[in-house]
């Protein structure tokens, strides 16, 4: 069993890439690069959910670590391991990978080996960023994860892929660039790349405050890029409406926040929260610009690029709430996010495929033709705006509780505010596309309702959403492992086995200016 | 004084020439109507026993050899290995893109071996006499490969500019020996070194700088004497492009770290803000003109100036990790930028009727291996880890970050972040769906033969290697460093600590 938990992590990061070999060396014939492609993605959710099952809960540190010397000079290693701030996302990624094959099943029709090998290139690029502990190595995989997503959004794009994918690229490349220089510069002062040791020697404070500063700004910068918080979001609209479903699910939100929460506000305490009040103030028009614009889409894929901006600077609110729990809502709702997000994603690209349009007022009364796709759809709905019993409320509510007792009460009202805007348009999505009179389109062509295939990818997702939403604390006991911190005592004995977010240590901001 | 026989220090050069020379007598001596193709398999055999013996030299106690002419130290063997890779990947090339009935063939491959016995001689020449017949050993067969295709109106026009305005740089570089030798009395590198910081003319020493700068930075293409190179890799055959773009170039950095680190070791408050400012104009030059051309070959020449930008940043590394760093940055550009030719010789066809960026739209559709294998080298020219061109600026970069020069570092990282625009938009329209109304029957799709198949094969290796396992390449790197014997700045005033062992 130890041998099994000191490999899962590189067969984790291995499966998908051999699967993606696979793919390109074998022929192209009739389904089998999906199936393959299936086949891995299946095969890897079930590793990773070897994770969850062998996490040792109230354990510190990182566990299934593996750490070797990959190049000597200058020393990267390959340092991998996961606690609870990034067990579930590993396995979210994991569940993600075979709903956005089932996805693209039949809607991707041409050189599906590309397609394939690239998708699940992405997942290791994915997977590796999740579990890196070598800043290294970390870069390399959060590089590596925009090739394959440019290239596919490229190749695939409903109308002027190129066009998406280049503005994608530059807007996240062109600020991993100052992240690069910084983790030079951190190097050249320290000769180290691994997290835990910079994490300590940045908290004894041995670098000057300024260039500190900056170092922590152009961290913050690229993964601010990546989530997107306001005003950076400019690529989501159009990569929301051009890339394959598959790849629209994860282009958002998880890696952006978890960076952030770990490589920021865990390397970088004090400067995170002389920037917090900044953030959180972006976060909130965020929210509200996001689902101010939701309201007057016409296109229901550009709607949910600004329905994901609003949701997710809502997270970003809780990561610089800088509090305990806001962080523990802040993790749940990625993951539930994620869910209902691929759920939505998912059926969205359904109608799509039959009607070849995204514009909202094309549909009408899809109801009564697909009674399956628009009761999955509805509770898909209900997941994202919050309603108790299901996922999107607990989250929605820790995030909102947490900052309304841990940081402003006014800030809070505001971003309550656009949780209820978040209602307004889901539910007027879905009563222009569903219910109504039948549109001329929706009318002149014969509605397939789900497949089996499809049914049985999202009726679990949709439980998933149900006990996500009753029994939250299965996900938050591996979660706070994650976030709390440790006997402050232990740290000190032995500094290598400091914890995640030594940034417990600073005051939540409670005390700090209302 | 060392009982090492001379011949031994030139074995690469020596096998080297005999192989052109057996080309050319081979091909003077078939008769006219007999395809010349095989030549290109004598070229390739002999480089690659040229290489080995390169390797062979490892086993040799470093040292000078000829009176104190040529070394062989690792510094030498790695670029010996790295140009006789390139040439061999060149040769491979041509053999197949080259048009059949051609009956220069013969000509063609000797001059791409005598030009790499120039090459070289060039990294392994300590005396500066040396340094120049080497350095026109180099050009001239250049010179004539870049006028190949005589039947263009381009090719002939490249030649000449090339030849005109590489003749003026190798003047600068001739006065600037002059200059060095009247100030010293001296052309052997170490004797400079150990007589340069206590010359009386010291304003003779700071011109034969300057001078000999401006002759090499010619030949590596840096901005401000970068004009020559859109119009020259426009005009010559791909296959002479893969090699001028990159064996040239890296000779021609083997001499540029030797003569700032071994030779003005003491000037090093003086060239090194020169090149900090080459190096920011070249990158930032070479990717604003790259942004807006349409042609491939002159976005891909101004890509190699944009390079040799990044390069150039490593010189402001401190000490032996600047070294180090600019060979391994050599080594990795010229992988993925002989790759990347080899793609567009095969995609654009010979005689260039496609040289457009559009013309490569549907590429992987058409050609899924050239495709696939095209986005591979411009992924890596954009620098995404696990590709040879992430640690080439890896390591230039942090030898920057490294010597204080953060600034540099940033500058060059945004730039290759501007570069990712124009890279991009080849990989994309690569990767695009031809529009329903442009029927592709039109153009032939691309066949890939044997020779060319390896060339592509050690291409995509070398880029992989560099990009995933780069220890032992980069072990190579640092040995070669240590044997430049870069000083620390501080110690200049002792200037015997620069004198090479023999």
């Amino acid at each position: 069993m130890n041998e099994i938990n000191n490999s899962i992590l590189t067969l984790i990061l291995l499966v998908p890439l051999a699967g993606a070999l696979l793919v390109a060396i074998a022929p192209d014939r009739a389904k089998l690069p999906n199936w393959i492609a299936l086949l891995t993605a299946l095969v890897t959710f079930g590793l990773t959910l070897h994770l969850p099952a062998h996490f040792v809960l109230g354990q510190g540190g990182f566990q299934f670590e593996v750490n070797r010397p990959w190049i000597e000079s200058p020393a990267i290693h390959y340092h991998v391991g996961v606690d609870g701030l990034s067990l579930w996302l590993v396995v979210l990624a994991g569940l993600l990978a075979p709903i956005g094959i089932v996805a693209s099943w039949n809607t991707i029709k041409e050189r599906r080996k590309v397609f394939y090998a690239l998708f699940l290139l992405q997942q290791t690029a994915m997977f590796g960023v999740f579990v890196s502990l070598d800043l290294m190595l970390y870069y390399g995989f959060w590089e590596l994860s925009l090739v394959p997503m440019a290239i596919l959004i490229a190749m695939y794009g409903r109308k002027d892929g190129p066009r998406a994918a280049l503005k994608f690229f530059l807007f996240t490349f062109i600020p991993s660039a100052p992240l690069l220089v910084a983790l030079l510069w951190l190097y050249a002062q320290t000769g180290s790349f691994d997290f835990v040791t910079l994490q300590i020697l940045i908290s004894h404070g041995s670098f000057s405050a300024s260039a500190l500063c900056w170092v922590a700004l152009a961290f913050l910068l690229a993964f601010a890029v990546k989530v997107p918080v306001f005003p950076l979001h400019g690529w989501l609209s159009d990569t929301f409406s051009e890339a394959p479903v598959a790849l629209a699910m994860v282009v958002a939100g998880k890696l952006g926040l978890y960076s952030m929460l770990r490589f920021h506000i865990g390397l970088f305490p004090v400067q995170a929260r002389a920037v917090a009040p900044t953030l959180i103030g972006l976060a909130v028009i965020g929210i509200l610009y996001g689902a101010c614009l939701a309201l007057v889409q016409r296109d229901f894929w550009r709607l949910m690029a600004f329905a994901a901006l609003s949701h997710l600077s809502l997270i970003t609110l809780a990561i610089y709430g800088l509090t305990l729990t806001g962080w523990e809502g802040a993790v749940y709702q990625i993951l539930n996010h994620g869910v209902v997000d691929a759920a939505l994603f998912l059926l969205l690209g359904l109608l799509y495929d039959q009607y070849s349009t995204s514009q909202i007022n094309a549909y009408g009364g899809l109801a009564a033709k697909l009674p399956n796709t628009a009761t999955l759809f509805v509770i898909a709905t209900l997941g994202m705006i919050g309603l108790p019993m299901l996922g999107g409320f607990v989250g929605e509510f820790i995030i909102l509780s947490s900052t309304f007792t841990g940081v402003s009460r006014s800030w809070t009202i505001a971003a309550a505010l656009g949780v209820i805007l978040g209602a307004a348009y889901m539910l007027w999505l879905v009563q222009r596309i569903f219910y109504g009179p039948e549109s001329p389109l929706t009318a002149s062509r014969p509605g397939n309702d789900l497949h089996p295939g499809q049914l049985a990818v999202l009726a679990p997702l949709a439980v998933l959403m149900l006990v996500m939403g009753l029994a939250p604390s299965f996900w938050l006991a591996a979660i706070q492992t994650g976030v709390h911190p440790p006997p402050l005592k232990q740290s000190q004995a032995s500094p290598a086995n400091v914890l995640v977010l030594p940034s417990m240590s600073i005051p939540s901001l409670g005390e700090g200016p209302r | 004084m060392n009982s090492v026989p001379d011949i031994f220090r030139i074995l690469p050069e020596v096998i080297l020439t005999l192989t052109g020379v057996a080309i050319m007598l081979t091909d003077a001596s078939l008769p006219s109507g007999v395809a010349r193709r095989s030549l290109g398999w004598v070229g390739a055999i002999g480089t690659t026993f040229a290489l080995w013996a390169s390797l062979w030299q490892l086993s040799l106690p470093v040292g000078t050899g000829f009176y104190g002419t040529v070394e062989t130290s690792p510094f030498t063997v790695f670029f010996h290995v790295l140009i006789c890779g390139i040439v061999l990947v060149a040769l491979l090339l041509s053999m197949d893109t080259l048009p059949e009935n051609s009956h220069h063939q013969g000509e063609f491959y000797a001059l791409i071996v005598f030009g790499s016995v120039g090459m070289c001689l060039l990294t392994g020449a300590v005396e500066l006499l040396l340094v120049f017949i080497s350095l026109e050993i180099s050009s001239i067969a250049t010179y004539v490969l870049a006028g190949y295709r005589k039947d263009t109106a381009r090719g002939p026009e490249a030649a000449i500019k090339y030849f005109l305005l590489g003749s003026f740089a190798t003047g600068f570089l001739l006065y600037g020996i002059a200059l060095i030798f009247g100030a010293t009395g001296t052309t052997q590198v170490y004797e400079i070194a150990r007589l340069a910081p206590t010359a009386e003319n010291h304003g003779f020493v700071l011109a034969a700088l300057a001078l000999m700068l401006v002759g090499i930075l010619f030949k590596v293409s840096a901005a401000p004497f970068h004009v020559w190179t859109p119009d020259v890799y426009e005009g010559a055959p791909s296959p002479v492009v893969a090699l001028m773009s990159t064996a040239p170039k890296a000779a021609a950095f083997a001499l540029l770290l030797r003569v700032v680190y071994e030779m003005f070791p003491s000037l090093h408050a003086t060239w090194l803000p020169l090149l900090w400012v080459v190096a920011v104009l070249s990158m930032t030059v070479g990717n604003l003109a790259a942004l807006r051309q349409q042609n491939v070959k002159r976005m891909l020449a101004y890509s190699s100036i944009a390079h040799a930008g990044y390069l150039l940043a490593a010189f402001a590394g401190l000490g032996s990790s600047g070294i180090a760093a600019a060979s391994f940055y050599t080594a990795a550009y010229a992988a993925m930028n002989v790759g990347i030719f080899a793609v567009v010789t095969l995609a654009s066809g010979y005689d260039e009727q496609r040289p457009l960026v559009e013309d490569f739209r549907g590429l992987i559709y058409r050609s899924p291996l050239l495709g696939s294998l095209l986005i591979f080298f411009l992924v890596s020219l954009v620098g995404i880890p696990f590709t040879g061109g992430f640690f080439g600026k890896f390591y230039s970069f942090s030898a920057a970050v490294g010597g204080g020069a953060v600034w540099l570092a940033v500058i060059g990282l945004l730039n290759s972040g501007l570069a990712a625009a124009y890279y991009l938009r080849l990989a994309l329209a690569a990767a695009q769906r031809k529009a329903a109304d442009e029927g592709d029957a039109a153009i032939p799709t691309p066949q890939v033969g044997i020779a060319v198949g390896a060339a592509l094969l050690l291409a995509v290796a070398a880029t992989l290697v560099l990009g995933i396992v780069p220890n032992d390449v980069l072990r190579a790197a640092e040995a070669g460093a240590h044997t430049l014997q870069a000083p620390p700045v501080q110690t200049t005033a002792s200037g015997n600590a620069f004198v090479q062992q023999p």
